[in-house]
């Protein structure tokens, strides 16, 4: 891997520029690197808590302005439970694809991570064109977002969802950039891991909408 | 068309010419920052102040841009609480003031955004950023590059308010933006947007600022400061972030909501179209009540070092103290819906409630005694920061005894919405969070800066406070049980209520003679600051943050310290301080960056062109700021070295200015 190293000549010439404490300084970059792989993954978990309960609130405001349908139609009018049951599905396998690229990374297999990372992108790419052409559909149909509170709440419960992916996507394709860049370092470890752990929390939000939206109103 | 996209609603008629005196604030900031921008520009300071100060990553400068941003908007929200005492002083009967109800409304409104937001928030900041890493014995916060973005959008909101003040109106709804008057169809105009868009801004980067300092405080103590430890600030702001962290997140997601009913149409809080307006107070206040704890706990936690310091004597019941802040911590997300008790929940739900706000009031009478009895047979100082100390226990007694008095749903109903409230909170929060501010400013500014503040300016800026407040605020007590309801322009002459409004109004006048003191004290202190030069340990103190120089060096402590017992640093001056050799050793520390900077530029660029449905300006700012995003997470060569050598010179430096104090 040139990418890789590249990456270590640069790791030399970081510690060589201190002259007599050449070898120290590599020693105390390498404890450097670690603590803030550390940091950063600690970090990310809280930040990834913060935004479990700004979930919750939606969903709670879901749960309030549920019968709020002001005479239009009610969850079980709107959800098209085939297509979510497909999207569930989809979702669950591309978690499981994100783990393969994980540990393809953790082997330090270039062309396999690239070809689940590829995989796992497509995946949450079909997820969203799925909801958008539903939610499109009820739009057309004449039950948008202004018809009622429920429908209010059923579009940004789904909305908010549908955000987080595709930020997660955007990051996605910035990491292969970057992997591109910065081989198997300590920093790309640490930003796959914190994406990982995003989408499985998007995954598992997924889930909770999936039991309180769905399962409990729908089905 | 083009105009259309570009401009949105925005046109000339959006500054008001006709209103004398909001031009002449207009005026009077405008002349201000040509003053400030021009000195800047005849001493050539540019290029220091961004090199130093605007794209500075260290905490402690990243505190003092807070400290600066929390004073000028004191200075703002407190000029608007001193319109709104006159107004109601003269408006009575006949006589209908100078403030037309449109305008009065904006003022209140603005009053307590600044205040809670802008003013308390950013000082606590301030104060935290500056001191946490110190007192921990760390050399900056976990995530430098995040601190100056967290600081940056909570100065973008900041000018978003600021510049609400002459292009269009601020909203006229009251700082909890109560729907449906928030809505579109009662509140049309620019102010609401500008508020929602001024809170998400500083909302985020509290948001931020909250997970930053708490993953610093878990994971950067240095060896052998375990958890009981810790001093009790840094134990304070600990339980005020996890109220961060926890609660900022709902108000994030509540005024998003009210945003795209306004914005889209959508139906959340509307009174229609089976919307739910109390959903919105509910969601409100469930980060509402925990937000004053996040203010007030860091201000217990400056009492706390202040008590002990000039007492001379160890925190008395430390495990209690910090068992008291973790119950208020859990205990304060049980009690919101006392904020209203008159939504009608029922009997049963409001007992509850009621319940559990007077059981929070138990670990807050832990906390008084604790710091009596830490007083109780001490060597007391009478420094400035210890009058407020003690003022503190008076005022914000009585103002937990009037909030007990409110927690009883049936005495609620005779008083909600009343000035009672309004006593009781500014009780609570003057009395708590701003005198807690004053004496954490007072304690640590040599600490910030090198040299102390006039003490004799001082104690006269506390008296003068002290007794403003008494005077301002006492009578809304009285007033709240003759029935005056919050926010009126205008009443009649019978109520009665005149004589003990315009002696409120005097309470507030003496306040601000106590604002002019303290400007007054900043400028003569800085002026004398050769005399006033300090060392490393001014007030004989007990925590790691007086062992380093002041102010210092930007790598904090040259030698990493450990520590073995609580206030380490006491117990060492006891025993005798040794002097050891010190062996140097690279340093690593952060890069300057200007992303955060950008970043908060662009945000406040994008909330005024949301605020104004300025279509182009709008998508063009959102994707700047999320290439600035994506562009900072291209750097990888964030941090750099301090060799040895030059730790070992700054440290000759230190050492030289200190030993001619």
């Amino acid at each position: 891997m040139t990418s890789c190293s590249m990456n270590n000549k640069n790791h030399n010439e970081n510690s060589g520029a201190h002259g007599a404490h050449g070898a120290h300084g590599a020693h105390d970059a390498h404890d450097h690197e670690a603590a803030v792989a550390a940091k950063v993954t600690f970090g990310f978990w809280v930040y990834v808590m913060t935004d479990a309960i700004m979930f919750a609130a939606m969903l709670a405001t879901y749960a309030v302005l549920k019968n709020g349908t002001y005479g239009g139609p009610g969850i079980q009018q709107v959800a098209h439970l085939p297509h979510i049951l497909i999207q569930t599905l989809i979702l669950t396998l591309s978690a499981f694809t994100f783990g393969l690229g994980f540990i393809a990374f953790l082997k330090s297999k270039a062309c396999q991570l690239r070809f689940w990372l590829v995989i796992t992108f497509i995946l949450g790419v079909v997820f969203l064109s799925i909801e958008i052409g539903d939610l499109t559909s009820l739009v057309k149909q004449g039950y948008s977002w202004q018809t009622s509170a429920f429908l209010s709440s059923y579009f940004t419960v789904l909305g908010l969802h549908a955000l987080h992916i595709m930020v997660a996507l955007l990051w996605m394709l910035v990491l292969l950039v970057q992997f591109s860049c910065k081989g198997f370092s300590t920093v790309m470890k640490t930003r796959f891991t914190c994406l990982g752990l995003f989408w499985n929390f998007l995954n598992l939000m997924w889930l909770i909408i999936f039991t309180v939206v769905f399962l409990i109103g729908a089905v | 068309m083009f105009e259309q996209l570009l401009l949105g609603k925005l046109t000339l008629d959006a500054i008001p010419y006709q209103n004398p005196i909001v031009m002449g604030a207009t005026a009077f900031m405008g002349i201000v920052a040509l003053v400030i921008l021009g000195a800047i520009t005849v001493t050539k300071k540019w290029g220091w102040l961004w090199t130093e100060w605007l794209t500075s990553v260290d905490h402690k400068k990243i505190g003092i841009m807070y400290l600066i941003l929390a004073f000028i908007m004191l200075l703002r929200g407190f000029s608007d609480a001193i319109l709104m005492r006159t107004q109601q002083a003269v408006a009575v009967g006949s006589h209908m003031g100078y403030l037309p109800p449109s305008h009065y409304d904006q003022i209140f409104t603005a009053h307590g955004v600044i205040m809670i937001f802008f003013m308390a928030t950013s000082f606590i900041f301030g104060v935290v950023n500056i001191i946490v890493p110190q007192q921990i014995g760390a050399r900056d916060v976990a995530f430098p590059y995040l601190n100056s973005l967290s600081f940056w959008l909570t100065a973008g909101g900041a000018g978003i308010v600021l510049i609400s003040l002459f292009i269009g109106d601020f909203a006229a709804a009251g700082w909890t933006a109560y729907p449906p008057l928030s809505e579109l169809a009662y509140s049309p105009g620019v102010g609401m947007d500008y508020y929602l868009w001024s809170l998400t801004l500083s909302g985020f980067g509290t948001l931020i600022g909250g997970i930053n300092i708490f993953v610093t405080i878990i994971k950067m103590r240095c060896p052998g400061m375990t958890m009981m430890k810790l001093p009790l600030f840094t134990w304070s702001v600990l339980c005020s972030m996890i109220l961060i962290i926890v609660s900022f997140p709902v108000l994030n997601i509540t005024l998003g909501l009210l945003f795209l009913d306004r914005f889209i149409g959508t139906h959340f809080f509307t009174s229609d179209f089976g919307g739910n307006p109390m959903m919105y107070i509910n969601l409100f206040w469930t980060w509402g009540h925990p937000e004053v704890y996040i203010l007030v706990l860091p201000a217990f936690g400056i009492f706390s070092e202040v008590v002990s310091t000039f007492s001379k004597k160890p925190l008395f019941g430390y495990a209690a103290m910090v068992w008291a802040t973790i119950a208020i911590t859990v205990l304060s997300f049980t009690v919101w819906l006392h904020h209203f008790f008159t939504m009608g929940a029922g009997a049963n739900v409001n007992a509850v409630f009621g319940i559990a706000t007077m059981i929070i009031s138990i670990p807050t009478g832990v906390k008084i005694f604790n710091w009596l009895a830490t007083m109780y047979r001490g060597r007391i100082t009478f420094a400035t920061p210890m009058l407020w100390m003690i003022a503190f226990l008076v005022t914000f007694s009585v103002g937990g005894m009037t909030g007990v008095m409110m927690s009883v749903p049936g005495f609620d109903y005779i008083v909600h919405n009343s000035v009672f409230l309004i006593a009781h909170f500014h009780n609570t929060i003057i009395g708590g969070v701003v005198f807690g501010l004053f004496a954490g400013y007072t304690y640590w500014f040599p600490k910030i800066f090198g040299f102390r503040l006039n003490e004799h300016l001082g104690k006269w800026a506390f008296w003068c406070w002290f007794l403003g407040f008494l005077v301002a605020f006492m009578p809304l007590y009285v007033l709240g049980f003759m029935g005056m309801p919050r926010r009126i322009n205008h009443y009649a002459a019978s109520t009665g209520w005149h004589g003990l409004l315009v002696l409120s109004c005097v309470g507030a006048f003496i306040i601000l003679a106590g604002v002019l003191f303290q400007v007054a004290q900043l400028l003569y202190s800085i002026k004398h600051r050769e005399k006033y030069k300090v060392g490393n340990d001014p007030w004989d103190a007990r925590t790691l943050e007086w062992t380093i120089p002041s102010p210092p060096p930007f790598y904090n402590f040259a030698i990493e310290p450990v520590v073995s017992e609580r206030d380490d640093f006491w117990e060492q001056k006891q025993r005798g301080l040794k002097a050891i050799k010190p062996v140097y050793t690279d340093i690593h520390m952060p890069k300057n960056t200007s992303i955060g900077f950008m970043i908060g530029v662009i945000g406040a660029g994008f909330g005024f062109a949301m605020s104004w449905d300025m279509a182009l300006p709008a998508i063009v700012t959102g994707a700047l700021m999320l290439l600035c995003v994506v562009v900072r997470t291209f750097d990888f060569n964030t941090d750099y070295y301090v060799t040895a050598a030059e730790v070992a010179e700054t440290e000759a430096k230190f050492s030289k200015l200190n030993g001619a104090v």
